[in-house]
């Protein structure tokens, strides 16, 4: 089962899964991989951009872009 | 001597993630011995400086912030280049100093491990090991120096602790030949081998690095330059490799997963992490700062605090250099009396050139604060919040700092669109950055507007008529920069989807030093145009209002022009005046404002050297608002109505009259389209805008 991370709320983590977009070189070379656990921070007025934390650091990125990215194992961060 | 004694010494590049302390750690070996420039045929800013490494001399080369060699932005293309020796008058380095963050390693790694791939020797500078505790790391950096194989020095290059271990170890590399033997993914490796054999008989040699690049990001710069140099056959070849190693898979992609899991391998017990610690002072501060509400709010505060600095702060340095130029002026008459080198001296030179350092004060305020937002890590809050409404009118929100900078100096602020990867998104920015009211708009404004707006109060004195009317100009000047970046995306509606891709750094406390150093450098390209540009303007203005001369000077007063109609600069302003009568200029405001093209805040000095000069004769009035108040057409009607000033004040504040800001244009984009574009659609905005306020205004005082 796995969500869109534009899904979660702040606050909420989960692990890549995989990604809906082909165009994802950038993201990750940032540290986006398959594997890793992302957690939600915050959203940016009107919901957009959000703001996420990845190996360690934090990252913000547009909702579109974000919503290419599925996660499973959804949980409290 | 023998000619290989003088040689130039060795190359040493700094490369580094952004926010990494990479310059820091550059200031700190170079020390004030650097010097900036650009690279060649390109418009990435170029920091190089010498360094002693014991008895020797290095040049360190600082490359831009990158977080991958994956060239996309204008940045990462000169990271590659410089890797690879592929840039006129810059030798390959003989070493690379990769700066990372001791507190933010798994990513960091990714650029150090690509930096690894070339056969160059490598330092790495294992900064902000100070942070580790806090940030609930511990490190084995013993450990991580020999699976590297490469040497793993800490620093602290904020305190400077750890530099001179940098030095020794770099020193030690510089003699050291290293082969690239780090295996990631073999099969792409001996692709990349195999590759840059054959085409090693072609002319060029292309670098394994360059070539590596060409595989993976597929439609690159690198492969764009591969075929450009060796031919289509390339891309082909390009091809059919690609399909090869990746059997069907986006070699990208491979890339990152590859380097990844090697990373996740090589840190296997040399990093440790508590889930538990975080940094809870950050993670406060922001839940504050980025907070949708909070943020906002504190956002608007500090916007309004740095507007309240330029103009209020500035205020007492403004008029000690105005009381200074008129010192020296004065001086200057009175040494050398009022003839021909006296009236070039005080009329020309001084008061010219203090016309435009009078601006210094704001600019150094306004880039106070934009350094200190930066170096504390809010300026990506900033951008973070405002992302939304920029991209309303078509910006991404790295434009904001840019478009922030632009209040001082579109110079800068253009400069700094660099760091936007998109290239239509950039380009807007930089059409729609010389709309910004720069800080060269404000004396036109100032003057103007003491002179003709009257300084009427309301709100109990809280607000008064004048200080609406310069709102209003700036507003006026957003609402330009908007309509222009609108225009541009929707003429570029095609374009590929924008990104907006910014890493939210660590709080820190700016260092004193690095923000004087930065200060300084801005401070010095300013008075630099100072002294050339308008200085040399000034004087053309001065020589076209002085001559010729009509008699032999016996006297003081003989030796003055007769009349200033007849000068050059009258009959100049003669000849053009027509095309701007609709405006409701006499020959001396086109004269004046003709002038000011190359610079628009010469037409202040060009105003005061016009009636100055015409009013030699004459006494009473003497302060410049005073003259032009007073100034007539032939038929005896006022010439600054209220109608013309507004008028004026639009065509100041949508006119590019600004040969620096073209000149960047033309260096940013490449191209002389786009200043050219830019000049005529400015020009006639700001004519047009003219055009419709003086009419408009006549129409309803007639009425």
């Amino acid at each position: 089962m796995s969500a869109a991370l534009t899904a979660l709320s702040p606050g909420q983590a989960g692990d890549i899964c995989g990604f809906t977009s082909d165009d994802v070189q950038r993201l990750m070379e940032m540290g986006l991989v398959e594997g890793t656990t992302v957690e939600v921070l915050r959203y940016a007025p009107a919901g957009d951009p959000v703001e996420i934390r990845v190996m360690g650091y934090a990252l913000s990125l547009r909702k579109a872009e974000a919503a290419c990215i599925l996660l499973d194992n959804v949980r409290p961060a | 001597m023998t000619v290989s004694a003088v040689a130039s010494p060795p190359v040493v590049v700094t490369i580094g993630n952004p926010n990494t302390g990479k310059s820091t750690l550059f200031n700190a070996l170079t020390g004030l011995r650097q010097k900036v420039g650009n690279y060649p045929g390109v418009t990435v800013e170029q920091v190089s400086g010498s360094a002693r490494l014991g008895e020797r001399e290095i040049r360190l080369v600082d490359v831009p912030g990158t977080y991958s060699l994956a060239a996309t932005s204008p940045d990462e293309i000169i990271a590659v280049d410089v890797l690879a020796g592929d840039i006129v008058d810059l030798p390959p380095p003989a070493a690379v100093i990769v700066v990372v963050d001791a507190t933010n390693l798994r990513r960091n790694l990714f650029l150090l491990t690509q930096v690894l791939e070339a056969a160059v020797p490598v330092v790495v500078a294992l900064n902000m090991t100070d942070r580790l505790a806090a940030t609930g790391v511990s490190l084995d950096h013993a450990e991580l120096e020999r699976r590297l194989g490469v040497p793993v020095v800490p620093i602290v290059a904020a305190e400077g602790r750890g530099i001179d271990d940098v030095r020794d170890a770099v020193a030690v590399q510089l003699d050291t030949p290293r082969i690239a033997d780090l295996a990631i993914n073999p099969r792409l490796d001996a692709a990349v081998a195999m590759l840059t054999k054959e085409l090693a008989k072609d002319p060029l040699p292309a670098r394994h690095l360059e070539v590596r690049r060409a595989l993976i990001d597929v439609g690159g710069y690198a492969e764009q330059r591969l075929v450009a140099r060796h031919g289509e056959a390339v891309r082909a070849r390009l091809e059919a490799l690609r399909s090869d190693i990746g059997s069907g898979r986006n070699l990208a992609t491979l890339e990152a997963r590859d380097r990844y899991s090697y990373i996740q391998g090589l840190l296997d017990g040399v990093e440790q992490r508590s889930e538990v610690t975080r940094e809870r002072a950050r993670d406060l501060a922001d839940a504050v700062l980025n907070h949708p509400l909070s943020g906002t709010a504190i956002f608007v505060l500090v916007m309004a605090l740095v507007f309240q600095a330029v103009f209020a702060w500035a205020g007492p340095l403004v008029d000690g250099i105005d009381y200074l130029t008129g010192a020296c002026g004065e001086a200057a008459t009175a040494l050398l009396g009022n003839g021909l080198v006296g009236s070039f001296v005080a009329d020309g030179v001084i008061a010219g050139v203090g016309s435009v350092v009078v601006f210094l004060p704001q600019i150094l305020i306004l880039f106070a604060f934009i350094i200190v937002l930066e170096d504390t890590g809010y300026m990506a809050r900033a951008a973070f919040l405002m992302d939304r409404v920029m991209r309303g009118i078509g910006l991404s929100g790295q434009a904001f700092i840019p478009m922030l900078s632009s209040f001082a100096c579109a110079v800068p602020g253009i400069m700094g669109t660099r760091i936007i990867a998109n290239r239509h998104d950039r380009l807007a920015t930089i059409l729609a950055a010389p709309f910004m009211t720069c800080s060269a708009r404000l004396p036109v404004y100032s003057l103007l507007i003491a002179a003709f707006v009257p300084d009427t109060r309301y709100a109990g004195g809280l607000l008064n008529l004048q200080g609406l009317v310069l709102l209003a100009l700036y507003l006026l000047g957003i609402l330009g920069a908007a309509l222009t970046a609108w225009l541009v995306s929707r003429l570029y509606w095609r374009r590929p989807r924008s990104r907006f891709l910014l890493e939210m750094p660590p709080y820190r406390m700016p260092s004193l030093r690095a923000v004087l150093l930065k200060l300084l450098s801005r401070a010095l390209i300013f008075l630099r145009r100072a002294g050339t540009i308008i200085f040399a303007v000034t004087i053309v203005i001065w020589m076209l209002a002085s001559f010729p001369r009509a008699h032999a000077p016996t006297t003081a007063a003989v030796a003055a022009p007769p009349t200033l109609e007849n000068s050059y600069l009258g009959r100049l302003g003669h000849g053009i005046a027509p095309l701007f009568a609709p405006l409701g200029w006499d020959w001396k405001v086109t004269a004046a404002v003709l002038a000011s093209f190359p610079a628009r805040e010469v037409v202040i000095a060009a105003l005061g050297t016009i009636y100055a000069v015409d009013t030699e004769a004459e006494d009473g009035t003497t302060t410049l608002t005073g003259r032009i108040r007073e100034a007539r057409h032939p038929d005896g009607s006022l010439v600054y109505t209220l109608p013309m000033v507004l008028g004026l004040l639009i065509f100041y504040a949508y006119c590019l009259q600004c040969v620096s800001t073209v000149a960047v244009m033309r260096r940013e984009t490449g191209t002389w389209r786009w200043p050219l574009v830019a000049w005529c659609y400015m020009t006639a905005l700001g004519y047009g805008g003219a055009y419709v306020a003086y009419t408009a205004g006549n129409a309803l005082l007639v009425a």
